[in-house]
């Protein structure tokens, strides 16, 4: 429990009464924010809402890593606009914009008001650069910082790009080679996510879900279910605790295989891309034998998962595991043993341990900067109530960081998952889920495997979604992409993005 | 040198022999087209229908229709069934050349058909696409990715994907078309020169999928573009897109190859 009387504090994956949060007058709310994060919280969300009344409430979501607990806390805004909070607490900065655009109020005092998605306010009338309602909003058309000067140039990359990978935009302020800056500016693949889940649960609810990022399916899937299953105050049984987990961490394992393969290919290196391609597809061709979707599609759903995992499933998986590792081994052994990729990995794209925090980095890339986050150990749900996964982190906060710390992953992955399916609980791996309490709200958070994926659930007087909110990790970290571009080579733009490879889709929803 | 060496040896030779030899075991869980035995349906009958998320399944309890352009593949009707009349099979073939050959009667599937005689001279034996992610997940751009790895090894075809859409004969599109990547998909597709060719992968690119209807997306590139190839899946298999990718070429229908 916190003794700030300014929040109700709740575990992950757990639900409380609405009535239960605090609703504090806005200047007491956004000290208690700041005074919070300066005491090392971190914000998991703050968003906003419309209320019945059509007031805007601003909801913040923090995490307190330290006794395993988040705190909600709430406020009316009187008017469309509120003293920004960014200037005395920079992780907010993004989350600013997003309620900025959603529900055209505007942070008074934001350094960097700049819209995110490029998408009209869900509130009519009400816009917070005071464009028209019927005025079109043109994508990436915004006020880009520039660097003037004689011999500055500016590079603009996207929102197609050279290879098949998702849309963004790229905009580098350049002195010959050198990147002065980089904006990134994105919401190309915006599709409504968010206001789509309003009303709901409904028969499209957790396929959205699914496709909110397609390489985190099993990871936003369990985030859903984990706020459902509050909200409806069912209790899973333990075996499905444990197939979520191992299909959790299958999915880290396929996607930091293809990043350490997509790293080595990046720099020209072409035996360890060539064998990370494959071995990337031994993990979902794993995940497929589970659950027949490559993406853990369909397989975790409310009340459980749909697939089970039988006696000779389970030592074929096994099987598959341990060759797939195997193999990966001898792969990215390379790597480590070569020169000329050590020469291109280290001192490239670092980001400090100060700017990580200041920015509430989350994943891969925080812990390669040596900040200890990690849901799976800080807010443990679920399987990771019972089973622990030894957290790695690295110092040096560069694409090295970034490449070794995720085969320090997989391997700490594959125990754990070979762990599971040796001692896989009993009973049945389903169940109906109740019906969801009215005026309540739950707090999810998953560490998918580019970092902590955070739900928040409102439910109206009649049990329906009044708000879901969804926080993508990419969300937290594609600025921290852009500090690290700073003072490097521009060639080494793709090197640094790859090492990052964050989702654009899950940031845009 | 050494080290290089002796795992490139034990990393062996992984290309799969399909399509001259058998295509690569799928998961037994695998679900490829649906096979659906109309005659278990009882009167009236709609669960299957009011389970779909996407509105695919259309029936009366005696006529049954199946979009597979919006199918998700998911296992909601299956399970809705009283009957255990729809049932997966592992038949990854699914691409059709047109939107009409997606709406499935559960038994029979009009596969697609080649190009005709020139358009195949021109591109039977070279394809460069641009690939425009327009709003997807990533999934279907993930399982694209793949087909260029050693394991499917594309280029073998002479198909590759291209940066350029300067260099391309086709387009290759993924995701519902968010509002926000329609001017960008139309700009690409202008910019490859004629005659080009428009394949649409994944239940998002052919009908917006579970994006269907927002008013942030434009249900798919079929009202934007002509579209030559469809290629369901929620993402299709890597194989399902490859035989989409060869039939087109008329390169896995040898009765027409040999003419």
């Amino acid at each position: 429990m916190t003794d700030d009387r300014r929040f109700a504090a709740l575990h992950n994956a757990q639900a409380l009464p609405r009535r239960e949060i605090p609703l504090l007058p806005f200047a007491e709310f956004r000290q208690a924010v700041i005074e919070a994060v300066r005491r090392g919280k971190t914000v998991a969300a703050l968003f906003a809402d419309a209320a019945a009344d059509g007031a805007v409430v601003l909801h913040a979501v923090l995490g307190d890593a330290h006794r395993a607990t988040l705190l909600v806390s709430q406020t009316r805004l009187e008017r469309d606009a509120f003293d920004s909070f960014t200037p005395d607490c920079p992780q907010v900065y993004l989350f600013e914009r997003e309620i900025a655009e959603q529900f055209g109020v505007r942070p008074a005092g934001h350094p960097w008001l700049k819209p995110v998605r490029f998408h009209h306010s869900y509130r009519p009338g009400h816009d917070a650069w005071g464009r028209a309602e019927n005025e079109p909003i043109e994508v990436g058309v915004m006020d880009f910082y520039r660097v003037e000067g004689d011999e500055i140039h500016e590079v603009g990359v996207g929102p197609v790009h050279a290879g098949v990978i998702e849309p963004g935009h790229f905009r580098f302020q350049c002195h010959g080679e050198q990147v002065l800056h980089l904006e990134i500016s994105l919401g190309y693949s915006h599709r409504g996510v968010e206001r789509s889940l309003i009303g709901g649960p409904g028969k499209r609810t957790i396929h959205a879900i699914e496709a909110t990022s397609g390489d985190s399916s099993i990871g936003h899937a369990s985030a859903y279910c984990q706020a459902v299953e509050a909200l409806s105050a069912t209790s899973i049984p333990l075996r499905a605790d444990a197939l979520r987990g191992v299909m959790l961490e299958l999915e880290r394992l396929a996607n930091h295989t293809g990043d350490l393969g997509a790293l080595a290919g990046d720099v020209g290196f072409l035996p360890t891309a060539s064998y990370c391609g494959r071995i990337r597809g031994d993990f979902l061709n794993l995940t497929a034998l589970v659950c027949g979707s490559r993406f853990g599609r369909a397989m975790v759903r409310p009340g459980g998962v749909t697939f089970d995992i039988e006696e000779t499933r389970r030592a074929q998986a096994l099987d598959r595991l341990d060759r797939a590792l195997a193999d990966l081994k001898g792969a990215v052994e390379l790597l480590w043993n070569a020169t000329s990729v050590q020469a291109r990995f280290e001192g490239v794209g670092g980001v400090t341990r100060d700017d990580c925090l200041a920015l509430g980095m989350v994943g891969p890339a925080a812990r390669a900067c040596g900040v200890p986050v990690d849901v799976r150990g800080d807010f443990p749900a679920g399987i990771f109530r019972f089973a622990q996964i030894p957290i790695s982190t690295m110092t040096t906060g560069d694409v090295f960081a970034r490449a070794y710390l995720r085969w320090l992953e997989i391997q700490r992955s594959a125990a754990f998952v070979r762990e599971q399916l040796q001692t896989l609980p009993s009973g049945p791996h389903r169940l109906t889920p109740a019906a969801l309490r009215p005026d309540c709200l739950a707090v999810s958070l998953v560490e998918g495997w580019r970092g902590q994926i955070c739900h928040v659930a409102l439910t109206d007087e009649r049990g329906r979604f009044a708000r879901y909110k969804i926080v993508d990790p990419s969300f937290h970290n594609w600025t921290g992409l852009a500090l690290a571009l700073r003072d490097q080579q521009i060639s080494d733009f793709p090197l640094c993005n790859k090492s990052f490879n964050l989702s654009y889709c899950g940031h845009d929803l | 040198m050494w080290q290089v060496i002796r795992a490139r040896w034990r990393q062996g030779q992984r290309t799969i022999s399909y399509p001259a030899g058998p295509a690569p075991a799928l998961s037994d869980r695998f679900r490829g087209l649906p096979i659906v035995e109309a005659s278990k349906c009882p009167a009236g009958c709609r669960e299957c229908a009011e389970a779909c998320p996407t509105e695919a399944i259309s029936t009366d309890g005696s006529r049954f229709q199946l979009d597979l352009g919006r199918c998700l593949f998911c296992t909601e009707c299956s399970e809705a069934c009283p009957e255990g009349a729809i049932q997966y099979s592992s038949d990854y073939r699914l691409a059709t050349r047109t939107r009409e050959d997606l709406l499935y009667d559960g038994q029979t599937l009009k596969l697609a058909e080649a190009l005709d005689q020139q358009t195949r001279r021109l591109f039977g034996r070279s394809l460069k696409l641009r690939q425009v992610c327009a709003g997807g997940s990533g999934a279907s751009e993930a399982d694209l990715n793949v087909l260029s790895t050693v394991v499917f090894d594309l280029a073998r075809f002479g198909i590759q994907f291209v940066a350029s859409p300067r260099h391309a004969d086709g387009l290759v599109v993924t995701g519902p078309v968010s509002e926000n990547m329609r001017a960008a998909l139309l700009e690409v597709y202008e910019a490859i020169p004629a005659p080009k060719l428009v394949i649409a992968v994944g239940a998002e690119a052919i009908s917006g999928g579970v994006f269907r209807g927002h008013d942030e997306t434009h249900d798919g590139a079929a009202s934007l573009l002509p579209l030559d190839l469809f290629i369901p899946g929620w993402p299709p298999h890597p194989l399902t897109i490859l035989d989409g990718f060869l039939r087109l070429l008329g390169r896995l229908d040898f009765s027409i190859s040999s003419e």
